[in-house]
């Protein structure tokens, strides 16, 4: 996209730069640097313990990195470090303008309270105070991840594993968030499922023009989703590139493992 | 040999210290309640403690009352809005016994009123007090637990989440069906639980000219609503907030606007409805006011006690 002769090229959404964290004397990642630009869906690869979900935490305002920049092209403020926002201000920028789909459901999810209410919750959360206006933006979220609406009432645990998962990507994105980190967001849920809601998850990606970090192990998914690839093991990025370029032609030995290991039926 | 054990010099002060708190707790207290009336909603830590009930009983709204009762007040305690239920009798009785106080039933003529789950019917007074024991402070918590993340949404006006119980009873109940502790917010500042008192209670709450003090001993917190605040109930733009109301009246003294609870009177089904302020039904009664029951044995039981008070 950039190649285009006579374009501009967009100004980044978030730039990442020189974040490192250290958990004591133990490494989470270190000096890990990108920019990811509107619309665009980076992902990050790795075996357990490679610092994936440190580098999302700090990227996502979760965990502050001992050293290192996290600039998010915020609504109100322009490209200002979300570090050096005042915490209230942080807090109101995450509500706003990003979604944070978990790997397990019930850390995104209020278990308590219906899955209707779930997915309206962040329109509340942004002042929203008619009734039935979000019942009715609630019952489109929930038909277009395709959940039967009838069931809008029921606790999350009255639905299945791949449903609440579905709960959870309405709820991450009724309230029109600019940037979705999303980690591991399928991999609790069998083969069948999970590529159901890859398949919701990539249109409704494309549909939003949405901008994605999207962490997991699983290259399938990796493939799938996302438009550029972040290799990280021991805690730095050992490779980066467009995602058909990394998984078709590695350049680094543990890349080249790592696709290799892909078992094949 | 033996010395005799010498008497002590204080000999004559060895009773309960005035109130039954020691003067440092009652200070400690005192300086509570007026951070509480600085920020009006504000959840104030302080140090409650150990008291001669078990907590649930009132913990919170006893050390209210003894940091701030002195010899002429007049108290007044109820429960449920009933002057005469075991819980009002003996907190009543302690304050009598530790703090020296006259105790009274009558609304109008009390300057301390403890209360458990209602605001009296008479509108209180400039002057008045209105200490409220809570349960449960925190009208966040049923949604989230961490103690961190509700003091964080207090600080920053984070108060989408609460609206999600409300959204919860609507597509539950096709209504706001939430009765008790109903949510408000203070001076549109501090969202704030009225302590479990019906929501018919809550409008009473707003410009209310008495002093009203929330003791929570249990969860440690006091919190107050200074004279003439502005108190709002939640609601949705299409769902406004409502207050009970009845079909029949106060059985025994037709009170039509009063909060009424619904009696059982036998196994076949039959039941009244009565005023649950119990000093507010007598004077009505006393006044000549009659309902649709009147003469009823349990009117006879109040009948027999208006000449002894």
């Amino acid at each position: 996209m950039n190649a285009i002769p006579g374009r501009i090229a967009p100004a980044p959404l978030l730039s990442v730069e020189g974040l490192t964290k250290w958990y004591g004397h133990v490494l989470g990642c270190r000096d890990v640097a990108f920019d990811l630009r509107p619309g665009e869906v980076l992902g990050i690869v790795g075996e357990s313990g490679s610092g994936k979900t440190t580098l999302l935490n700090c990227i996502s305002g979760k965990l502050t990195p001992t050293a290192g920049e996290v600039r998010f092209d915020t609504r109100r403020f322009g490209l200002t470090d979300i570090y050096g926002l005042s915490e209230p201000d942080r807090r109101r920028m995450q509500r706003e303008e990003w979604g944070f789909v978990h790997q397990n459901p019930r850390d995104g999810l209020r278990m308590r309270v219906s899955g209707g209410a779930n997915v309206a919750e962040p329109l509340m959360n942004l002042g929203a105070r008619h009734y039935g206006q979000m019942r009715q933006s609630t019952i489109d979220w929930l038909d277009r991840v395709e959940l039967d609406t009838r069931r809008i009432d029921d606790k999350p645990r009255n639905f299945s594993g791949g449903m609440q998962q579905r709960i959870q990507v309405a709820r991450n994105l009724i309230h029109g968030p600019r940037l979705v980190f999303m980690d591991e967001p399928t991999g609790g849920l069998d083969v069948s499922v999970q590529a159901r809601l890859l398949d919701l998850l990539r249109e409704l990606v494309r549909d939003l023009g949405l901008a994605v970090i999207i962490v997991t192990h699983d290259m399938a998914v990796a493939r799938l989703m996302a438009d550029r690839l972040m290799v990280m093991k021991g805690g730095e990025v050992v490779e980066t590139g467009l995602t058909d370029q990394v998984l078709d032609d590695p350049q680094h030995p543990y890349t080249q493992l790592l696709v290799s290991s892909v078992l094949q039926i | 040999m033996s010395t005799p054990v010498p008497a002590l010099a204080n000999a004559p002060e060895r009773y309960y210290n005035y109130a039954y708190l020691d003067e440092q707790t009652k200070r400690m207290i005192r300086r509570s309640i007026l951070k509480a009336l600085a920020i009006p909603g504000y959840q104030v830590p302080f140090g409650s403690r150990e008291m001669p009930v078990p907590y649930g009983w009132g913990t919170g709204g006893i050390q209210l009352t003894a940091a701030i009762i002195g010899p002429d007040d007049v108290y007044k305690c109820i429960d449920q809005g009933a002057d005469d239920t075991t819980n009002a009798v003996s907190i009543r009785r302690f304050f009598a016994n530790v703090a020296d106080v006259a105790t009274t039933e009558d609304t109008g003529e009390a300057t301390i009123i403890q209360t458990r789950h209602r605001i009296p019917e008479k509108p209180l007074k400039q002057g008045q007090v209105l200490v409220y024991q809570v349960p449960q402070p925190e009208p966040l918590r049923g949604l989230e637990a961490r103690e961190t993340e509700t003091r964080a949404m207090h600080a920053y006006e984070e108060y989408g989440l609460q609206y999600v119980s409300l959204y919860e009873n609507i597509s539950a109940y096709g209504r706001i069906a939430a009765t008790a502790g109903y949510p408000v917010m203070v001076e549109e500042r501090y969202l704030m639980s009225p302590s479990p008192i019906p929501k018919f209670d809550n409008p009473k709450m707003a410009q209310n000219e008495a002093v009203m003090l929330f003791g929570a001993g249990r969860e440690k917190r006091i919190y107050a609503v200074p004279p003439f605040t502005r108190v709002r109930s939640l609601d949705f733009e299409d769902y406004p907030f409502e207050t009970q109301t009845w079909e029949e009246t106060c059985a025994l003294c037709g009170a039509e606007d009063s909060y009424l609870d619904e009696v059982i009177l036998d196994d076949a089904g039959d039941k009244m409805f009565v005023c649950s302020d119990s000093h507010h039904c007598a004077e009505r009664r006393a006044a000549g006011h009659v309902g649709p029951m009147a003469g009823h044995a349990l009117d006879q039981d109040a009948a027999l006690k208006e000449p002894a008070e």
